[in-house]
């Protein structure tokens, strides 16, 4: 709770002046502000990282000494909150709390006209010749909001996952690698250059690695993980060649010399930004799971669910729209590689979501959900409207965070009760659920706001960010000079066709949990119980943030209007005025290159129209699948295959995506890998070498055949010999 | 004067190369080798009178060379007639590939 | 501590001390008896580390060129002496073989349980011929060293090695010295056709060759220099000699005797042919040679069942990085391949270790044979984790400084190579990672590796500092970096120098390389250098 009100307090603080049309260029005296520590924000969870994996170390020193004696360590012997647990549990999220306050601090404090990003610099990281890496850190508007998202929900989660990990051994280790996560996800939104990004960049696919995998003896959970880090190496291939290209062109890493001169010195459409933004992107679609390098994300829920929210649906699957949005100006000079964001976007959202219908895991739900959502941030960042993006990506994370948490609470009940079942229970599986909302009535509340959130009701959060990712797309389609503007009117509509698969395919989930008749059985069922506390709090919170987290960019044309409650709701486009010294080159840049975004969608109609359009659409949606929905009879998992046939089965096996990598790409790599192996190396290469080796002992052997051992027959040729060389000089003299 | 001497020089050369080649007890090659060496010290006295001391000078050296020779080949002989038991060359292959 | 060192008038005798104190304790250790043979060796190479270290301090980064040099007349008559010296370029590698030296002894002491005084005479002795390696400054001087190194470690694999130990070291000792032969003709060529005059470095430097003897003295030497590196397609003694060798043998060979051969390329390949190096072909065969080892090796290496042979064909794909930093010609690439030469080292070397360590409980390398193992030894499973990550670069590990440096320097000349050679970095996960995840992770379902031990107290104190080396050259590599610039410098203006004024020289305008390298960096590139001039410094 403490995030709403103070975050809105220091909104309406901030918003008695807002710099509604900034000077674009116009060089205001920068307040010389003083950021709050920002060093200690990153700090501080490596420093948690650092307590909580010592303790995790000399925890796992005592758990293995019971795994060589034969036996198992039972941390829970005896003690109801053992020892190793009371310091992880006062670090972990203690250590978040205090980045918290200290970002918050930050935020408020950022004066609304910082025009240029404040930079701390630590040390030099990488200098040799012209090229100056620095380990350096800056505060912006954009990197404060971020900075407010990751450790806010991140908070949370932690605080969840005191409750969600109580009964797990790896406790300590399990915090130590969150806070981890937490530091290379902090390092990645405040880094000052694409070097800085790329390191946490690929540190926060590390710690995915790890907390994917965390339940490591678990084959397929380690495969996961190791699905995830290779997925997203390919992707940082793209982000590292783009920094290459990047510092050939522009002979720097640092955002700021890089945008400046990208403004001043590229044309629009030229190669090289085209290049250096498509690469980007490639890396981007690798972390942020966009087709085709989706398929990671829904292996990924393998982890345990707290994860899952922050990892895989709050934060780092954001940070590619996060560098898409950091990168503004160069999408807005390279009107191709947006238009290919923008349909990569829309095709994942689509795919993702035509996918989520047909699963029974309620987190592969989920997680095509994130994945669907994440596609409709790229299409923001793609039609150049990052501040949608960016809007989204933060109602997302609350209530997709609050989804994936309510999702755990769930499991963790379900968890409980598959220990008392009769039979084998997947304990994620929806079809063995149903009924739910008998046993916990508070998290089937809370997920059904986060349902009608993600579904686009107003005036839930992500009413008002996905309406203004759809209606950007529909107001750029018409933009006089915009060459995609038909593709663009395609991306429109296909955009609001997925929206309502969204709000089905979250009914769907929500009935299939919550309602109708309990599947579980009835020994099971007796253990179905609500969540604790300490995690039904952060679950609150969260709910709140999804009912008022979209009041922050009210669209101003939409006001006056219901959506505005008639002018009620306060914050008048308040983030799009916040993000405004970030985005405003590159807005300039497409406006210059597109003309004016036009004001009414493909099909004619404002946007109040459409709003109301969409979000009564919506809860149609939600109302007649919910209904059609309810009266459907759900077998329980063990007695059912799925859709057997058709469409529902394409679905169900997630279009195949999986099965033709490995067909076409991981299968034949590994026959590859073996003939270099076995005929490259051992046949050709050894071949020559032994065979080299063999002629020389052919030759030797030859020879040793006239070693007879007899000593008369070498004073014999001995004697010969002699006579010849002596006959040869005289004679031939 | 020369010319015998030389010609006995290289018929006891030629006597103790072909003993070294035909025959097969260690003790009689070894005497032969003797031969040899003592048909080129015949040689050197001989072709000293015309060039000078040196030849003299060489047979000491060989006779020296000799006398060890005589030493370390008779010790080996005997230590391999002590393994074998038989000092026919014949015998001794075991270096042979 | 500056001070320090000059009041023990360190400069005039530290070179020697590493050189020969090595030697001392191999005496020392010939003379003792076989219980203290271990303790002995590893107490002079820890002497020789410490010694050093102080080159940290001692070696000041002017002008590039070498420093503390002192040469004394050894043949005479044939123009050799003994000289020796110490520039941006050797003085980590010195550091880096004293390191791995003592730690490889200490990481012997089980392994190691048969003929142990031999054993340890014989690592002194290498180190020894490595240092030497590292630090002449005649040409003589080094091929005598760079030939001792083989015979110790002939003798390491063949002894101590494993079954196929003989085969594996003969492999070893005939192609390495199949390569250094071409490269003595390469010497004496230089020695009696080019007017060298003597064996000195600087001597070399001087010789006046025409762009045709450039090539095929180049090509001797790169023959040399490529079969140490190893090169693609001159790898496969590799795997056989580490699968062979035991754990302090391979430790060295990866994490030393390898970078002889690059550093070979950069001290006299580049230096000595300017004209060769630069040549288009040339830099086109060396550029696919190490991009088709990135990838290749990366490939053989993720379908190895024996752990130590797939870190073998890793160290391939590694070395293919430096080769492509080096040829690349620009100063980020050759600085790049020097950090990727001191990061294989320690985290190859650790990787090495770690092996042994399982072979010594398991007595078995096989991946399947394993699995689970993190339940079982979380401080092994928490090293070899962090090692592999170093190992496939991950930022923030000194594996990321030098691939990132050295894909960075051939992108700027040679876009399509590093193209290409990125990708080895989606490889690498794809060898690493597999074999993590089935040693480590994984149900611990063979009883024997239940009672897999964690590490001792020695292994620890081993391992502790190649991963400290490891997080602190990713994330503050440039106190290393600046050592090396001048001198790295200096052989890159050696080589654009030289090949501007061999461009204007030479019969063709063609033969000098492309005018596309004149010009791309350094002060001497703008004006062409007179060839006199090039060569005075």
């Amino acid at each position: 709770m403490t995030g709403v009100t103070t975050v809105e307090s220091a909104v309406t603080a901030l918003a008695g002046t807002p710099p509604l049309t900034a000077p674009p260029l116009a060089v205001q005296e920068a307040a010389s502000w003083e950021p709050v520590l920002p060093g200690l924000i990153v700090l501080l969870p490596l420093l948690g990282f650092a307590i909580n994996g010592f303790l995790a170390l000399r925890a796992a020193a005592v758990s293995s000494a019971a795994v060589r004696s034969g036996s198992e360590w039972d941390p829970f012997a005896g003690a109801a909150t053992p020892a190793t647990h009371r310091l992880p549990t006062l670090v972990g999220p203690g250590v978040m709390l205090i980045a918290f306050v200290l970002a918050l601090l930050n935020f408020i404090g950022m004066p609304d006209d910082l025009q240029e990003p404040v930079v701390r610099s630590y040390w030099s990281w990488i200098a040799t010749g012209d090229l100056r890496i620095e380990a350096a850190l800056q505060l912006d508007q954009l990197s404060a909001v971020m900075m407010l998202v990751v450790t806010g929900v991140g908070f949370l989660i932690h605080v969840f996952s005191v409750g969600y990990m109580k009964n797990d051994v790896g406790y300590p280790r399990y915090f130590s690698y969150l806070n981890l996560f937490v530091f290379f996800m902090l390092v990645l939104v405040m880094g000052s250059g694409y070097a800085t990004m790329f390191v946490g960049w690929e540190g926060v696919g590390l710690c995915s690695y790890l907390l994917i995998g965390y339940w490591f003896s678990d084959r397929e959970k380690s495969d996961a993980g190791k699905k995830a880090f290779i997925v997203n190496r390919i992707g940082d291939v793209g982000f590292l060649l783009a920094m290459f290209l990047i510092y050939q062109a522009f002979g720097t890493f640092d955002f700021g010399e890089v945008f400046a001169g990208a403004e001043g010195g590229l044309a629009t459409g030229g190669a090289t930004v085209t290049a250096i933004t498509l690469l980007l992107m490639l890396g981007a679609a690798g972390k942020s799971a966009q087709v085709p390098l989706h398929v990671w994300l829904p292996d990924a829920m393998a982890g345990p669910t707290p994860v899952s929210a922050l990892i895989h649906a709050a934060t780092m699957v954001t940070a590619g729209v996060y560098m898409v949005a950091r990168s503004s100006v160069l999408y807005a000079l390279a009107p191709v590689s947006q238009a290919i964001v923008a349909g990569v976007g829309v095709l994942t959202a689509l795919i993702a979501a035509t996918i989520a219908i047909q699963q029974y895991d309620i987190k592969k739900v989920l997680a095509y959900s994130t994945v669907s959502q994440l596609g409709f941030m790229f299409l923001a960042a793609g039609i150049g409207a990052f501040t949608a993006a960016i809007f989204h990506l933060v109602t997302h994370a609350f209530f997709k965070a609050l989804l994936f948490l309510g999702a755990g609470a769930v499991i963790h009940s379900m968890h409980h009760a598959a220990h008392h079942a009769e039979r084998h229970l997947d304990e994620q599986d929806m079809r063995n659920m149903g009924g739910l909302r008998k046993y916990m009535p508070l998290t089937c509340a809370l997920m059904w706001i986060a349902t009608l959130a993600i579904a686009g009701i107003w005036p839930f959060a992500g009413f008002f960010s996905k309406d203004e990712i759809i209606w950007y797309t529909a107001a750029w389609a018409g933009a006089e000079s915009n060459p995609f503007g038909a593709l663009y009117a395609v991306y429109w509509g296909v955009a609001l066709i997925t929206a309502l698969m969204t709000a089905f395919y979250m009914t769907r989930l929500m009935i299939m949990t919550f309602h109708g008749a309990n599947r579980t059985g009835a020994a099971g069922a007796a253990h179905l119980h609500e969540a604790p506390p300490v995690m039904t709090l952060p679950l609150i919170a969260l709910a709140a943030l999804s009912v008022f987290g979209g009041w922050i960019n009210v669209p101003e044309a939409l006001q006056a209007s219901f959506a505005g409650l008639f002018g009620a709701l306060p914050m008048s486009e308040w983030l799009h005025h916040w993000l405004e010294p970030v985005t405003h080159a590159a807005a300039e840049i497409q406006v210059a290159g597109f003309g004016e975004a036009a004001y009414s969608a493909p099909l004619g109609g404002g946007e109040v129209t459409w709003a109301l359009v969409s979000t009564v659409a919506a809860a149609l949606t939600v109302a007649v699948s919910a209904r059609l929905l309810g009266t459907r009879k759900y077998v329980a998992a063990a007695a059912d295959s799925g859709p057997r046939a058709g469409l529902g089965r394409v679905l169900h096996d997630k279009w195949y995506f999986d099965e033709a990598y490995d067909a076409v790409i991981v299968r034949p790599l590994l026959r590859l890998s073996r003939w270099c192996w076995r005929f490259i190396d051992d046949v050709i290469i050894d071949g020559f070498v032994n065979t080299t080796a063999q002629f020389a002992r052919l030759a030797g052997w030859i020879m040793s055949l006239f070693q007879t051992g007899q000593v008369n027959m070498y004073a014999f040729v001995l004697t010969v010999g002699v006579l010849l060389v002596l006959g040869t000089t005289v004679f031939l003299r | 004067m020369l010319t015998p001497a030389l010609l006995l020089s290289a018929a006891l050369f030629v006597i103790g190369t072909l003993g070294v080649i035909v025959r097969r007890n260690a003790i009689i090659i070894f005497l032969c080798i003797e031969l040899q060496l003592n048909a080129v010290n015949l040689a050197f006295v001989a072709l000293s009178r015309y060039t000078g001391i040196e030849g003299q000078l060489y047979v000491f050296f060989v006779m020296t060379v000799a006398a060890a020779e005589a030493a370390v080949g008779l010790a080996i002989i005997i230590s391999i007639f002590r393994h074998y038991e038989t000092v026919n060359v014949n015998k001794f292959n075991v270096l042979k590939w | 501590m500056t001070d320090l060192l000059a009041s023990l008038r360190y400069e005039d005798w530290i070179l020697h001390a590493l050189i020969w104190l090595p030697l001392v304790g191999m005496a020392h250790v010939v003379v003792s008896s076989p219980e203290r043979a271990k303790n002995l060796a590893f107490a002079w190479s820890s002497i020789v580390f410490v010694l050093s270290l102080g080159l940290w301090w001692g070696y000041e980064p002017g002008g590039g060129g070498f420093m503390l040099e002192s040469s004394t007349p050894w043949i005479e008559s044939w123009g050799v002496s003994y000289a020796l010296g110490v520039d941006g370029i050797s003085v980590f590698m010195v550091m880096l073989t004293t390191f791995t030296s003592a730690i490889a002894i200490l990481g012997s002491f089980e392994y190691v349980k048969t003929r142990r005084k031999a054993f340890y005479a014989l690592m002194l002795l290498l180190e020894t011929g490595v240092l030497g390696v590292f630090l002449a400054t005649d040409i003589f001087l080094f091929y005598v060293f760079f030939e001792l190194t083989l015979v110790p470690m002939y003798f390491i694999v063949g002894i101590w090695g494993g079954e196929r130990r003989i085969y594996a070291a003969v492999k070893f000792f005939l192609y390495t010295a199949v390569g250094s032969l071409l490269m003595l003709v390469a010497i004496l060529y230089m020695y009696f056709g080019g007017g060298a005059g003597s064996f000195g470095y600087e001597a070399f430097l001087n010789a006046d060759l025409s762009l045709r003897e450039q090539l095929w003295l180049f090509a001797a030497f790169a023959l040399a220099f490529g079969i140490k590196v190893p090169v693609f397609p001159l790898h496969t003694w590799l795997p056989d000699a580490h699968v062979e060798a035991p754990t302090p043998g391979s430790v060295i060979l990866a994490a030393v005797l390898l970078k002889m051969g690059t550093y070979g390329f950069m001290r006299f390949l580049l230096p000595f042919f300017p004209g060769a190096a630069q040549h288009p072909t040339v830099v086109a065969v060396m550029l696919v040679l190490g991009v088709v080892g990135i990838i290749y090796a990366a490939w053989v290496a993720a379908v190895q069942p024996d752990a130590k042979k797939l870190v073998a064909y890793t160290s391939v794909a590694h070395m293919g990085f430096v080769v492509i930093g080096i040829f690349a010609l620009t100063l980020n690439g050759l600085q790049g391949g020097m950090v990727v030469m001191i990061s294989h080292g320690i985290s190859t070397g650790a990787l090495f270790l770690l092996l042994g360590m399982m072979y010594e409980r398991r007595h078995t390398r096989l991946i399947e044979d394993f699995g689970g193992l993190g339940r079982a030894a979380p401080l092994f499973a928490t090293a070899f984790v962090i090692t592999a990550l170093a190992s496939i670069g991950l930022p923030g590990t000194s594996g990321f400084v030098g691939e990132f440096l050295a894909l960075l320097g051939t992108f700027e000349t040679h876009a399509v190579a590093a193209i290409v050679a990125a990708t080895g970095v989606v490889f690498a996960a794809y060898y690493m990672l597999p074999m993590v995840q089935r040693v480590l992770f994984n149900r611990l379902d063979n009883p024997e590796n239940r009672k897999f031990p964690d590490l001792s107290r020695r292994e620890v104190v081993i391992l502790a500092p190649m991963v400290a080396l490891m997080i602190g050259i990713g994330v503050h590599p440039t106190p290393i970096l600046e050592r090396m610039e001048p001198s790295v410098q200096l052989v890159l203006e050696r080589v654009e120098g030289a090949g501007a004024t061999l461009g204007t020289a030479s019969a063709g305008p063609s033969d000098g390389g492309p005018p596309g390298y004149v010009g791309d960096a350094g002060p001497g590139a703008q004006v062409p250098v007179p060839a006199t001039a090039a060569r005075e410094d």
